[in-house]
């Protein structure tokens, strides 16, 4: 009776939380100031980590919270206060808006039905023994297949960190020297 | 409608409304964020994905998939702040002769 009560409450929070990340998607297409589009954006990504804890993977749940609202939008936010946009009326869409809205809703529906399809035409999924997927995998599995088996694109993405730093100190040098150009011409 | 597929549409649309947002608008900031919409559907499937088949190779790649986002903003930002300091503006219209 709990049980089912608690799953219940699970799948309306699922829904809740979909819904409520959609909202925000929705939101950032039709906002005006890139602030406010940015905080849409942050509430979609809170509530996907809502979502991920409740698929009982709570650590991606804490990294979506921890990097991307902690690390990238703040950054994205401090980037905006920063240029703190000058222009007072500035178009919001480009002139693509009409046939990018009729290739969206065509993507959107190829995209939904052939998942929609594959996901008919599986045999029923050997669903987790509990039913909900909270006992799917934990930390402890996740990490040890990411340190032993993954431990090869774990490093290849300390090559990736590596190039975005040289990639930095180029632009770096860019900007340094359109502004010396700048100077002397 | 079960758990799978709602999640796997939820994530086509905020793949799709992404993608839409890096067409249709025209502030390069908010385009930005439209990518980063776009790299969030692609996590929530691999989260699902991962979740319904009980593989951990899924949630290692929403990992990686941190990383890039993460890279790729660090480097688009000071891109980004170039072109303004350059052109005075976050419009994409004025950065037309970047077409080469």
């Amino acid at each position: 009776m709990i049980d089912t009560l608690l799953q219940q409450l699970d799948s309306l929070l699922l829904v809740l939380f979909g819904a409520g990340a959609l909202a925000g998607a929705v939101l950032m297409l039709v906002l005006r100031q890139p602030m406010r589009v940015a905080m849409a954006l942050i509430s979609t990504m809170v509530l996907l980590g809502g979502i991920y804890g409740l698929l009982g993977v709570h650590f991606i749940a804490a990294f979506q919270v921890l990097i991307y609202v902690g690390a990238v939008m703040v950054f994205m936010v401090y980037v905006i206060m920063l240029l703190e946009v000058r222009e007072a009326v500035a178009a919001r869409y480009s002139n693509w808006l009409v046939p990018g809205t009729g290739a969206a809703v065509l993507l959107l529906g190829t995209l939904c039905f052939s998942v929609w399809h594959g996901l008919a035409a599986q045999p029923a999924a050997p669903v987790p023994a509990s039913g909900s997927g909270a006992a799917a995998f934990g930390i402890a599995r996740f990490s040890a297949s990411f340190l032993s088996e993954y431990w090869l694109h774990f490093e290849l993405t300390s090559v990736l960190l590596l190039a975005a730093v040289v990639a930095a100190l180029a632009v770096i040098r860019v900007s340094r020297r359109s502004r010396e150009a700048t100077s002397h011409g | 409608m079960d758990k799978t597929s709602l999640l796997l549409g939820l994530a086509i649309a905020l793949f799709v409304l992404g993608l839409l947002g890096v067409i249709v608008r025209r502030n390069v900031l908010v385009m930005l964020m439209c990518m980063e919409l776009m790299l969030n559907g692609v996590n929530l499937s691999l989260v699902t994905f991962s979740q319904q088949s009980g593989d951990t190779a899924g949630a290692v790649l929403v990992f990686l998939v941190f990383v890039v986002a993460t890279v790729e903003i660090a480097l688009a930002i000071p891109i980004v702040l170039l072109l303004v300091r350059d052109k005075r503006t976050l419009d994409l219209a004025a950065y037309g002769d970047l077409k080469g």
